[in-house]
């Protein structure tokens, strides 16, 4: 135990998160995402390492990954990419095999999801021994930013829609900000059959379907500053079919 | 049991409820008064309930937290990382 303990500063939980970090074209949000992790993994002493699933880039974010990997160690940052784009769920698949800790932090890499809300996370993974904690821009002191009232009527609208329907005891069901035990999340992914943003709200409602505990964290949510969106598109009517498909599966 | 089946079910029930009142289908003799005030329940129930989300929708979205705060924190944060990370050697 004693050496266990002089390895992780302030902690002696022998537990470790992975994080995952689906890229795709995020050259210039890459390198700020990992820089913000190793800075508040440093401080609160957890062990962690971070894995990069970059699904062939043109604008070059593999290069980048390969330079950051030099600077913080191969042991910190993993890069484990893809020749094509095969898409967000399977990149979380890709990643989790290759995951060694214990527990999996999944979040985007455009800097819409702060780490400074990772130990809050494990706080309250911690508190209650949850199978999956969320992130929720619905509660508390989260919330958005960057966002105009249209966006935030259809968000609020589908929010309020699929809590009616679907009840399924999380406040945020498309928010992509969440820890799992490793476990969990292997159990949900192979069931999970969704895309985009349905994907996570088939996360969280079979989750509740499978009775793993749920806890949840206020986060803020900003809107990227570099780079392009690459949803878009038909998310309104691809969400509104995911909805009606748990709706009658689940 | 699908969250699809679970709303039939509730629906149903209540439909079975509102006929039985309504229409006296047990024949339970009930009084005029009880038949004529549930004939309209179910758009009753159904405008409160249209009241309720758009009321809830409407104060959620007023609610809505901007978090002007993490934004300006976070612009920080990227001009400190940007110079550390130089000072380390990445190049982009
Ligand atoms: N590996 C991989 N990563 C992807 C793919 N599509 C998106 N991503 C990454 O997944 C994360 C979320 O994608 P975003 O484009 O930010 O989607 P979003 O957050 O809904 O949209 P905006 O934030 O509004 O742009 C980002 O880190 C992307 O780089 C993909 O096909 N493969
Ligand atoms: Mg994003």
């Amino acid at each position: 135990m004693a050496s266990r303990k002089a390895s992780q500063p302030k902690r002696d939980s022998g537990d470790k998160y992975s994080i995952l970090l689906p890229t795709y074209n995020e050259r210039e949000n890459l390198p700020l995402i990992v820089w913000l992790l190793v800075k508040y993994f440093g401080e609160s002493g957890y062990n962690y390492e971070i894995i990069v699933i970059d699904d062939g880039s043109p604008d070059g974010t593999l290069e980048v990954a390969e330079q950051l990997q030099k600077i913080y160690g191969e042991d910190k940052i993993l890069l484990r990419p893809r020749a094509t784009k095969l898409g967000l769920g399977t990149a979380y698949i890709h990643g989790i095999k290759h995951a060694t800790g214990n527990f999996v932090i999944i979040m985007d890499a455009d800097l819409s999801h702060h780490p400074k809300f990772i130990p809050e996370f494990i706080k309250k993974q911690k508190e209650g021994d949850y199978d999956l904690v969320s992130g929720t821009r619905y509660q508390g002191n989260g919330g958005v930013y960057g966002w105009d009232l249209r966006r935030k009527l259809i968000s609020r609208g589908a929010n309020f829609l699929s809590q009616v329907l679907l009840r399924p005891g999380a406040s945020d069901l498309t928010g992509s900000f969440r820890l799992y035990k490793k476990a969990v999340l292997e159990s949900l992914v192979e069931r999970c059959v969704s895309k985009g943003y349905v994907f996570q709200m088939e996360m969280i409602v079979r989750a509740r379907q499978l009775n793993y505990t749920i806890g949840e964290v206020p986060i803020s949510f900003v809107d990227r500053v570099y780079g392009e969106s690459k949803l878009g598109g038909n998310e309104i009517v691809s969400f509104v079919k995911g909805l009606i498909t748990l709706f009658a599966t689940t | 049991m699908t969250k699809l089946l679970e709303w039939l079910l509730g629906v149903s029930l209540v439909l079975a409820a509102w006929a039985v009142v309504s229409f006296d289908l047990l024949e339970l003799r009930l009084p005029q008064s009880y038949r004529e005030a549930a004939w309209p329940m179910p758009l009753y129930l159904l405008v409160s309930f249209g009241c309720y989300s758009l009321g809830t929708v409407g104060y959620r979205v007023a609610t809505f937290n901007d978090c002007d705060e993490a934004s300006a924190e976070l612009l920080g944060q990227i001009q400190e990382a940007k110079q550390d990370l130089r000072k380390k050697g990445l190049k982009i």
